[in-house]
């Protein structure tokens, strides 16, 4: 068994709750940094347990706090990222839903590291129910002095909302959160100016996703340096992995980074192996924008080592052959599952989500998600093929934000390494006589 | 629906809206605007009608082309009006994985409707939806506020029955905005 660090207490009943969770040592970073009357010691701590940003980036967090502007007389904040919407991403939701005070906690404690005197939560408006949670959370910490004026006697004042959005996946870029947090709509914003210089209203800002803020409670307790000793390379502490698809035993798991990717997927304190005894085709490690790969290659690097689950062994091969991280959205797929429908599902989701700034952005989704669809009706031909290859590739690092990137990848990748899939559905349409490849689970399809 | 209606906002959401609005510092009211649009949808037959925006413009001290253009950007705010019970199926990829796409066909068959319509009597409107984050408990839809989860096509039916018998329509707001 990994250490647990964030979901250690995850199945205590009542958890949810200020008392049971203040009697498991909840609240306790709070004290520490305050009593410790020292914000650059938190910084310092954080940069020291090398944790890095877990909604995708992977950018060093004591860093990101260290860039963080400080002029005199003017208000600086954090905004936790809670808009969790990468296909395949759902530890957040877990974590915020089973656990809010540890998020609470997080964002105190944090807010105090950064002289930030308000907080908010950002959080996708389809987790409209979370939200209820979270808020009788902070009002919790309110009515038990770790909000408000003067917290414990510190003198340390700090204001903490939840904010809802309503519906859409460009926000979890931290400049379109940001214009969405101001009241317009979600288009990312030109960088530089930085969020750390110019963010949210004008003021130096500091965004973090949940998971990585309710990471800084366990950096605090037990200091950075014991949190840097978990994990491999510059892959330090623990990640939620949430695994879904073609599995037994699809969930939140949290993992020390580094276990074997086979052993995540087929041992049965993860996922448990496939299901029906099928054999893995395909695994998306990090969130629908991360490089597929097939079974070979996400088992085994290029050169024949064991892939791990860290940000380093996950990529290595470059998108050659490897992949990234990104937020832990594992999807897997079975030998049933087609390469191309998925493709074009995640086409289609892209194109639906793109806020149209960038012309190759709006442009090349819409006419990726056409010429899929154009395939998977029968009609395709080798030259869409190339097209599609053509078209990713004028998207990619030619956008203002990195949904651009995100939308070329996958398609990249699939044609990179499933390119032969395509060559039958265009060169055999008439193979493609029911493309539903996905399991008939339960009692799900009719007799 | 029709535009004589008086579109106000009750003395409760009034209260609510105040309480959002001191959150965000002096003359930044306009990051009040989702939650405000929230409020109206849920209080105003689950969608935004070109009245009910300009009551929310004029409660947050905007101009109505404000509030549109965020309107529309949003894909949780209905700009025509929807059924009593609003089911959203989630098809993206783990969801579909997991079968999204025979939900959906069932309760097109079920309602003689296609996605995107509502059923005549304006008891139900179906929307396919991208990633809800539900993706290890697929397929999913919801329904208002409310994620039903590892669906089958029996557990469809049996909650398309509670929404239909249901005395409230469906709304994202689980009672009240604040805790």
């Amino acid at each position: 068994m990994g250490k647990k660090l964030l979901l250690e207490h995850i199945d205590v009943p009542g958890i949810q709750s200020y008392e049971v969770y203040r009697q498991k040592g909840g609240y306790k970073s709070v004290e520490k940094a305050l009593a410790s009357n020292n914000p650059d010691g938190i910084v310092e701590e954080v940069k020291k347990s090398g944790l890095r940003g877990r909604g995708g980036a992977g950018f060093p967090t004591g860093m990101k706090w260290s860039f963080l502007a400080k002029p005199e007389g003017v208000a600086r904040y954090l905004v936790c990222n809670a808009d969790e919407s990468e296909p395949g991403t759902f530890k957040d939701r877990y974590l915020m839903e089973k656990i809010p005070h540890l998020l609470v906690e997080g964002m105190i404690t944090s807010s105090y590291a950064l002289g930030a005197k308000t907080s908010f939560i950002y959080i996708r408006g389809e987790y409209f129910y979370v939200l209820r949670i979270l808020e009788n959370a902070i009002k919790e910490a309110y009515a038990n002095g770790w909000l408000g004026k003067n917290i414990k006697g510190s003198g340390f004042d700090h204001d903490l909302y939840v904010h809802i959005g309503a519906g859409a996946y460009i926000c979890g870029e931290e400049t379109a959160l940001l214009e969405s947090l101001e009241g317009k709509r979600g288009n990312p914003r030109i960088k530089p100016p930085f969020p750390a210089v110019s963010g949210l209203y004008g003021c130096p800002t500091v965004v973090n996703n949940v998971e990585t803020i309710t990471a800084v409670v366990p950096i605090v307790n037990n200091g950075g340096e014991e949190y840097a000793k978990i994990g491999v390379d510059r892959s330090t502490g623990t990640k939620l992995i949430s695994a879904s698809g073609h599995i037994n035993k699809p969930g939140v798991y949290e993992i020390e980074l580094g276990v074997p990717v086979e052993e995540f997927i087929y041992s049965d304190e993860y996922c448990g192996g496939i299901r029906n005894g099928k054999a893995l085709k395909a695994v998306v490690a990090g969130g629908s924008s991360v490089p597929i790969l097939p079974a070979e290659l996400i088992l085994k690097t290029a050169n024949g080592e064991p892939r791990l689950m860290s940000y380093e062994s996950l990529a290595d091969g470059g998108f050659a052959t490897g992949t990234m991280l990104g937020s832990g959205g594992f999807i897997v797929m079975d030998e049933t599952t087609s390469i191309v429908k998925n493709l074009w599902n995640f086409t289609r989701f892209y194109h639906h989500e793109s806020c149209g700034q960038c012309s190759p952005c709006r442009e090349g989704t819409s006419w990726m998600e056409k010429i899929l669809h154009k395939i998977l009706d029968g009609h395709g031909t080798i030259k869409d093929i190339d097209l599609l290859w053509e078209i990713q590739g004028k998207i990619e690092g030619k956008t203002i934000c990195p949904l651009g990137d995100a939308a070329a990848w996958p398609v990249a990748s699939a044609i990179r390494h499933f390119r032969k899939e395509f060559e039958e559905y265009v060169l055999s349409p008439e193979k493609i006589v029911d493309v539903k490849h996905y399991y008939k689970v339960n009692n799900l399809v009719e007799a | 629906m029709s535009s004589n209606v008086e579109v106000k906002f009750s003395e409760e959401s009034l209260k609510t809206i105040k309480e959002i609005v001191a959150r965000y510092p002096e003359g930044k009211h306009k990051s009040a605007l989702i939650p405000v649009l929230h409020i109206a949808q849920s209080e105003f037959n689950g969608w935004l009608s070109p009245e009910v925006m300009e009551e929310v413009a004029k409660v947050l001290d905007l101009q109505p082309i404000e509030v549109f253009e965020v309107a529309s950007f949003y894909s949780m705010f209905n700009l025509k009006p929807v059924g009593k019970c609003l089911i959203e199926v989630c098809h993206t990829s783990s969801c579909w994985l997991m079968g999204a796409e025979d939900v959906v066909n069932h309760i097109q068959k079920k309602l003689n409707i296609k996605v995107g319509e509502t059923t005549s009597d304006g008891m139900f409107t179906l929307k396919t939806v991208e990633c809800l984050g539900s993706c290890g408990s697929a397929p999913m839809m919801m329904v208002g506020a409310d994620f039903y989860e590892n669906l089958t096509l029996q557990s469809v039916d049996e909650i398309m029955d509670k929404c239909k018998q249901a005395d409230k329509r469906s709304s994202y707001m689980v009672d009240k905005m604040l805790g």
